[in-house]
């Protein structure tokens, strides 16, 4: 049975992979507006990227050909389809678009060398295949790729290009206008990330075990910095920012298949799901930002909490105890369970946040622990922890140390002292925004 | 986005379904659920019992005329559905496409979910159910 192909119950000859039949039946189906053109090429390229790409890696051995090949099918498909409709077994069409593509690149380099005459014959005779990937395999291949998008040879901006194109199957165009950059950025990061890869020899495979742990880190950093990207933007065309947030959330999903017995990915994707729930409050209608104790709680996604939760006791039950994403994601859940700021549990976030210091030590947790202490004993004793980082001297050039200062402060009713802070916060501070609301701040002291 | 997929069929194609082999069915939907699954975009999925075993309710006529079993004149009937959390309508249809439905009469149909966020939210009414649905962790 086609696994990904055609509707499983077909029979096998409807199903069988070869491009021109799959195309022949689709004309008919495939006409209404919504199964042809442009948009359903992309569509069908989210759906299979990753398997395409990751079968013709582990085929070829080679992950840049794999990607030059993948790429061809989809322009060959970008023609095709909007004329003659999408094909029954979309895959199967792309991938036989892909091998035929193989079987000519190495035919042309057979005349250099042995090792390419075998790898097209084994290509042409897969050609035409009823399998379109080892259901047993292609689990591991799709880990794999995602792996080798975020190699430690690449720089992180090279890594967050390389998933979104290969694994999350974006175009070039849509990298570009989620990462506010132009095109030829991306093409340009694509090509050099693939020349990088080879000139290491980086192979395709599943990092060995003593690698792993470290090699998965880079991967879950990479899809925390793609949510964050999407999730904290405010500036360029909304919509498709928040696609990448959520593109952010489907690769975690995806990943939680993959490794289910690595806490931490099912700590990130409780994270990210946590995060992305609380998206529907955090901008008002006019585009102002919202902070946190003053978002309606009403309008957080709780399907999203739900899952996020579930997430969350994944992580716990999988064992040898929560990392730092799986911290920050009880912190959220704190909030995320809490009907008011008021009523929230700021005892345990306070113990969570020494945790996360303990686990991912930064001045930045550290002062969101003095928050968290300032809500649960009082702003005096919250004031005494940012005190030790002012004495440190930790955090000099950011806006937030003297923005929690004087928040503190006012809360303390010492105003003098609190405008002091919140002005020396506004001096530092580079959001427009932000500042607005700290002179809005400074304006009620009195 | 969020779509829901929703299955219909005629009662000619449920009783053909009923030749299909148990197995055969769970293995087919069990595949396309997996690929779903193991792609990020399930959320949500049910099944409807048989048709047979329902009630409908005729607002037509003043009583409202209350029939056991199906629909009556209505050609095709609910099967269940599965909601999926994807980018786009057409990525929605590409998925639906997937589903091991095959043989004439056999229809599944896509449409968006509406958020409660389409609705105004200064209406009273909006906000009882937003309380419900913190409540109740619906959807």
């Amino acid at each position: 049975m086609a696994r990904a192909g055609g509707p499983a119950l077909t029979s096998s000859d409807e199903s069988r992979g070869k491009a021109s039949a799959c195309v022949a039946r689709a004309g008919g189906s495939a006409l209404s507006r919504s199964g042809s053109g442009r948009d359903a090429v992309e569509a069908v390229w989210r759906i299979e990227s990753a398997r395409i790409v990751s079968t013709l890696a582990r085929t070829t051995g080679d992950f840049g050909l794999a990607e030059d090949l993948a790429q061809e099918a989809l322009a060959a498909a970008l023609v095709a389809w909007p004329r003659d409709g999408v094909p029954t077994s979309p895959a199967a069409w792309l991938l036989t678009v892909a091998r035929r593509r193989a079987v000519d690149t190495y035919r042309r380099r057979v005349a250099l060398d042995e090792r390419h005459a075998t790898l097209a014959r084994d290509l042409s005779e897969s050609v035409g295949d009823d399998l379109l990937w080892d259901p047993d395999r292609i689990d591991d291949d799709v880990l794999a790729l995602m792996f080798v998008a975020c190699h430690p040879v690449l720089s992180r901006e090279a890594q967050v290009t390389m998933t979104l194109r290969v694994v999350g199957g974006l175009t070039s165009d849509e990298i570009a206008r989620a990462l506010l950059v132009p095109t030829s950025t991306v093409q340009a990061r694509v090509t050099r990330a693939k020349k990088t890869l080879g000139a290491a020899q980086v192979a395709f495979e599943v990092p060995p075990p003593g690698e792993r742990r470290e090699r998965l880190a880079a991967v879950l950093n990479v899809l925390y910095l793609v949510f964050t990207e999407g999730s904290s933007a405010t500036s360029g065309s909304d919509w498709i920012r928040q696609d990448l947030a959520h593109e952010a959330v489907r690769q975690a999903r995806v990943l939680a298949q993959l490794v289910p017995d690595e806490p931490e990915v099912h700590g990130l994707l409780a994270l990210l799901e946590l995060t992305a729930a609380r998206f529907p409050a955090r901008v008002r209608d006019d585009g102002e930002p919202v902070l946190l104790e003053e978002q309606d709680r009403q309008r957080w996604d709780r399907a999203a909490i739900r899952r996020g939760r579930a997430a969350l006791a994944t992580a716990g039950r999988v064992g040898r105890g929560l990392g730092a994403y799986g911290v920050q994601a009880a912190i959220a859940e704190c909030h995320a369970v809490a009907p008011s700021v008021e009523a929230t549990d700021w005892d345990r976030i306070v113990v969570l946040y020494e945790a996360l210091g303990r686990l991912a030590p930064s001045p930045v947790v550290e002062l969101n622990r003095a928050v968290a202490i300032s809500m649960a004993q009082g702003p005096a004793a919250g004031l005494s922890v940012v005190d030790e980082l002012v004495a440190a001297g930790r955090l000099r050039e950011s806006h937030l140390l003297p923005s929690v200062r004087g928040e503190l402060l006012r809360r303390l009713g010492r105003h003098d002292d609190a405008r002091r802070e919140l002005e020396q916060a506004i001096a530092l501070c580079g959001n427009e925004r932000e500042r607005e609301v700290l002179a809005r701040k400074v304006a009620a002291l009195r | 986005m969020k779509y829901m997929l929703i299955m219909r069929a005629t009662d000619e194609a449920y009783a053909a379904f009923q030749d299909v082999d148990f197995d055969t069915i769970m293995e087919a939907m069990g595949r396309f659920n997996q690929e779903m699954i193991s792609a990020g975009v399930l959320v949500a999925a049910e099944g409807l019992d048989d048709a047979a075993d329902g009630v409908v309710i005729d607002f037509s006529s003043d009583p409202p005329v209350v029939s056991d079993g199906p629909y009556g004149e209505t050609k095709e009937l609910f099967g269940g559905y599965w909601i999926l959390d994807v980018a786009s309508k057409e990525e929605a249809v590409e998925w639906a496409k997937r589903a091991p439905m095959t043989g004439p009469g056999q229809k599944t149909e896509i449409r968006r979910v509406t958020s409660i966020d389409d609705f105004p939210q200064d209406n009273e009414w909006i906000q009882k159910e937003r309380a419900w649905r913190e409540r109740a962790g619906q959807l």
